[in-house]
């Protein structure tokens, strides 16, 4: 073929462009970082990082403006991609405004944070954007190896350290698989296009069992990065011992990115085949929330609790992946973005509370916080209301969507068994709930002033959740909207 | 399809079958002496000191780290290099560009003292 066509046009860069971006902006304050000599405080660097997530959520609009695929097929503009890049970013801006403040308190404020945050959500908007296994992989790891930097980025901390290299070497594990299972698809089909596999499989022509086989592989893969069960075990350690303001990221970006990958693989390429994994689906997402809500019961570290917490939300998400269609797809993108906004804005507090060194993330430490800072109390409450599902909440309205798109494809008893699980959770959120506003503080110290980037913060995401709960449509409509892939 | 594999088959095979044999045969035929000297590391060498388990500085990690990224690198420019022709000047741009991101990594790793031997 003549290479020529093979030469990107100004639109290819145009679908590209928040990946772009982000690109740029993070060489740019590597270099930055490199020029501005070492032992110093690195806060300004934070905000030209936050300048340039800005500048990538502009021009997710941009992105979305230009619709059709790029690059000979490699990444697709479409809604469903704006909306997995506008929450990851969005997480991404959280994560900045927490931080430097945080990493001035740990006096670990230098500008590598800060690009690798950047990094990590280049790699996350491609995965989100991916329309190939290739590319799929390649953005899967741009933001898994940042993120495992991340997660030990605080050197002397021991917990961080050991968070870091599990994260590591169980995500390196993961990957494997799920490029073990790129490969046996390739294998089949002779293919990494998700449209030229769903083709190939459709047709009938290359053997359906290794192509389901090449299924399972991929599934294990994905299920690792969601924190599914039983490939959970690394989600509590590497939440606890990362720094607070990562561990909220890694519990929402990712996780948001992963899913969104979850669903295009499955809903494009290997739906031919749906009802074999529909079984397993089933399963994990009955396993996984089962898991996360019992083993958070028992947890007495706020940061713990929430890591279980959140695999238990990830289980909320498989029930909508289990539907396999397109009311649950738009479900699952629903709880996705509310889980961002109430999961960060719980991490957020968290990481004003914990204190130097994280020394107070014990449910103990929260005791009496109404009366000592009632606005964090408050805040955090509309948090942790909206994680347990009350009304008036987005995430009543999330559980709301994923279990009647569940009951309108005929899964009764998921949508039972997953109702009881978010009864159970209700009460280890209530115990915060408790501690905060029915105890006395136990020390009677002046609390610190709360930074302004964790305040904004807070303050945007309880105002998100409470927008959603009473105005779903915002997000909803535009989620049913483009729920449906390009096949 | 599978009658492909065949070769293949049979190389795995053998490739089973060679050691074991090896180290059978080697079993059945060497003598077995059972004296200290035996079980040091270098039997007829230099006496061994110290343990094998000391700490080594962390630069030689470095060092092998940024050798990794350029030993990379090539593995991406050689197909350019391959068609070299065809891509014609838009490849050169983007083979320029892949190397200023390496470029960029390595003033950052010579600013940070990565490469400072103390």
């Amino acid at each position: 073929m003549n290479p020529a066509a093979f030469y990107p046009t100004a639109t290819d860069y145009l679908r590209f462009l928040p990946e772009l971006i982000l690109t740029i902006g993070g060489v740019l304050l590597l270099v930055l970082e490199a020029l501005t000599g070492d032992n110093k405080d690195k806060s300004s660097l934070g905000y030209l990082a936050i300048a340039v997530v800005l500048g990538a959520m502009f021009a997710v609009p941009v992105a979305l403006a230009n619709p059709g695929t790029s690059f000979n097929g490699m990444i697709v503009s479409d809604g469903f991609a704006a909306f997995f890049r506008m929450v990851t970013l969005l997480v991404g801006l959280f994560t900045l405004l927490c931080s430097t403040s945080y990493l001035s308190r740990e006096k670990a404020n230098t500008g590598e944070f800060y690009l690798l945050v950047l990094f990590s959500l280049a790699g996350q908007g491609i995965m989100a954007a991916s329309n190939e296994l290739i590319m799929v992989f390649l953005g899967l790891e741009i933001a898994s190896i940042s993120s495992y930097v991340l997660a030990g980025f605080l050197r002397d901390d021991k917990r961080g350290s050991e968070a870091a290299l599990k994260y590591f070497l169980l995500g390196s594990f993961a990957t494997a698989f799920l490029l073990y299972g790129i490969s046996w698809i390739y294998g089949v089909t002779g293919a990494t296009n998700l449209v030229a596999i769903r083709e190939s499989l459709a047709a009938g022509t290359s053997g359906n069992s290794m192509a389901v086989a090449a299924a399972a592989l991929m599934l294990i893969g994905l299920a690792f990065k969601v924190s599914a069960a039983p490939f959970q075990a690394w989600a509590p350690d590497v939440y606890q011992g990362a720094p607070a303001p990562v561990s909220g990221f890694l519990s929402a970006g990712p996780k948001a990115a992963a899913f969104a990958i979850f669903l295009r693989i499955f809903q494009t390429s290997f739906e031919s085949f749906s009802s074999r994994y529909e079984p397993v689906l089933w399963i994990l997402a009955l396993a996984t929330m089962l898991v996360g809500n019992f083993s958070a019961l028992w947890q007495s570290n706020v940061k713990r609790m929430l890591a279980y917490s959140s695999i238990a939300h990830a289980g909320y998400v498989l029930v909508a992946v289990t539907t396999n269609s397109n009311v649950g797809t738009a479900a699952a993108m629903f709880y996705l973005a509310a889980y961002a906004l109430m999961n960060f804005g719980a991490f957020a507090a968290v990481t004003h509370l914990a204190g130097r060194g994280e020394s107070h993330v014990t449910i103990d430490d929260l005791k009496g916080l109404a009366s000592k800072q009632p606005v964090v109390a408050g805040l955090l409450t509309v948090c942790l209301l909206s994680l347990t599902g009350v009304p008036l909440t987005a995430g009543f309205f999330g559980k709301f969507y994923i279990f009647k798109a569940a009951i309108d494809n005929h899964l009764y008893w998921l949508s039972a068994l997953g109702l009881l699980n978010s009864a159970i959770a209700a009460y280890y959120y209530l115990r915060i709930l408790a501690a905060m506003y029915m105890h006395e503080p136990k020390t009677t110290d002046h609390p610190e002033p709360v930074p302004g980037g964790i305040q904004l913060t807070m303050w945007f995401s309880a105002a998100g959740i409470l927008t959603l709960g009473v105005f779903p449509g915002l997000v909803l409509d535009y989620a049913n909207r483009f729920a449906t892939f390009v096949k | 399809m599978l009658e492909g594999y065949l070769p293949l088959f049979v190389f795995l095979v053998l490739c089973i079958a060679f050691p074991l044999a090896a180290l059978l045969v080697g079993k059945a035929l060497r003598p077995s002496v059972f004296a200290p000297a035996k079980l040091e590391s270098y039997e007829c060498g230099i006496e061994a000191v110290g343990g094998a388990r000391g700490r080594y500085s962390v630069r030689f990690y470095l060092v092998a780290i940024l050798f990794v990224i350029f030993d990379v690198e090539t593995v991406f420019l050689f197909p350019w290099a391959v068609r070299y022709k065809q891509l014609g000047w838009f490849g050169v741009a983007e083979a320029l560009v892949f190397l200023g991101i390496l470029v960029v990594g390595y003033v950052w790793a010579y600013k940070k003292g990565a490469l400072e031997w103390v």
